[in-house]
Formats: structure tokens, C-alpha cells, sequence
């Protein structure tokens, strides 16, 4: 019964040889880790690690705070 | 001494040879305090994503700066007396980047490696916000909706 919900489990973005580095400064690659409404998206859906996702979140504010991304897309 | 990447925003409506001129005057905050200044990356006129001090637009220069920090805390508290500065962000990091940031990179090329359709949840997000600005749910004003239409625009191109 499990295996009729299985589901491959997606690997960290973010481990890897050619892993992008996570920057304040690359806003195309925020981005992909923002809803529509410009919120983080929950590592669950994403399968960004813990510890890439504080990373994440602490960019995505730093850029916020530079006006590179809005708080909320309205 | 430390590194420090700092980030600040110049108000829209002083021209370019004033940023420079504003550039310099911070340089010389660092050295005075005996730092140095590693690197100096104008990105220019930039929309920004939302109003600063009734601005929508500012000069973005980013400085890599080898300092005490004593010459960040003066170099600081100038930039708030500074009417010109919107913001600033300074930041520690353990080294810098040799090669220019993002920013002036992603101007010419968009060659960075995509993932494949693997990964179309946050992939599709972000690209329907793009170039498709209409299915956002009932805008009550149409002032407002344009404000957001010039936004992520300017993030594409960026």
C-alpha cells in the first residue's frame, strides 16, 4: 500500500559539485524558492536541506531589504 | 582585519558623477580609518521592488572593503546622516569574490544552467510570475497592479 504512494525522493538543490552558491545578489535564483506572492516556499516542497534552507531564508531577506525582491507581490 | 561586503542605494535623482563623487567620499571614510577598499561595483539606475523613502528607483553600488571595524561603524553613521543614501547593508563574509558579483554577470548572457522539468514546482512559480502578471488574484486597484507589473519585469531582465 505505501509503494502505491512512493514517491522518489528529490535531492537537495543546493549539495553537489555544481551547486550554485547561495547569494543575496542572485535574485533569478531566489526566485525559484518564492511563491507567487514572493514567499519562501517550504523546504518540503522544494527539498532544500536544513541547513541550505536558513541560508536561503536569510538571503532572501537580505535581498528584500535591498529592495531586489518585493516583501509581498500584491 | 575583516572583510565586509557592502551594499547601499543611492536616491534616483542625483546623477551618475555624483555617485561616483559619493562613492569616493566613502572610500575615503575606509582608508582614513586605515581599511582598503578591494572593489567597486556600480550596478546602476535600478527599479526597485518596492518604494524606499518615495523613491522608485536608485543607484546600487557594492564595495568590498578590507577594514576595522571601526571604519564600517563611521563609514555607518555617515551614511545615515546622508540624505542620498536610501539603505545600506553591510555584511562580514570570509572572503571575496574575485570575479564580479551576479549582478553584472547576469547582464550580458543568460547562460546559467537551468534544472530540467524535475524541479517545475518552484521552476513554473517563478516564471509565471514573470511574464504572466494578469492571473494574479483581483488587484483592487489598477494603480497597484501596475506597480507590480514593472517589478518582476525588471527582475527578469536583471
Amino acid at each position: 500500500m505505501s509503494r502505491t504512494f512512493f514517491r522518489r525522493r528529490k535531492s537537495c538543490p543546493f549539495v553537489g559539485p555544481n551547486a550554485p552558491t547561495i547569494d543575496y545578489k542572485d535574485i533569478k535564483l531566489l526566485g525559484r524558492f518564492l511563491s507567487e506572492r514572493g514567499k519562501i516556499v517550504p523546504s518540503r516542497i522544494t527539498a532544500v536541506s536544513n541547513k541550505k534552507q536558513r541560508r536561503l531564508a536569510t538571503a532572501v531577506k537580505r535581498a528584500r531589504y535591498l529592495a531586489l525582491i518585493p516583501y509581498v507581490v500584491k | 582585519m575583516p572583510f565586509y561586503e557592502t551594499v547601499f542605494i543611492a536616491r534616483q535623482d542625483i546623477a551618475v558623477p555624483q555617485v561616483e563623487a559619493l562613492t569616493d567620499t566613502v572610500k575615503s571614510i575606509i582608508t582614513d580609518q586605515g581599511g582598503s577598499v578591494a572593489k567597486v561595483e556600480q550596478w546602476g539606475l535600478r527599479t526597485l521592488a518596492y518604494r524606499v523613502k518615495k523613491n522608485r528607483k536608485g543607484h546600487y553600488i557594492l564595495m568590498n572593503i578590507d577594514a576595522p571595524s571601526a571604519a564600517i561603524t563611521e563609514m555607518e553613521r555617515q551614511m545615515r546622516i546622508n540624505e542620498d543614501v536610501l539603505r545600506y547593508l553591510t555584511i562580514r563574509v570570509d572572503e571575496f569574490e574575485e570575479e564580479p558579483s551576479v549582478m553584472m554577470r547576469s547582464r550580458g548572457s543568460d547562460d546559467r544552467p537551468r534544472r530540467g522539468p524535475r524541479d517545475e514546482n518552484s521552476f513554473d512559480n517563478s516564471n509565471s510570475r514573470d511574464d504572466a502578471p494578469a492571473p494574479t488574484p483581483a488587484a483592487p486597484a489598477p494603480v497597484v497592479e501596475a506597480a507590480v507589473e514593472e517589478t518582476p519585469a525588471e527582475g527578469a531582465e536583471a
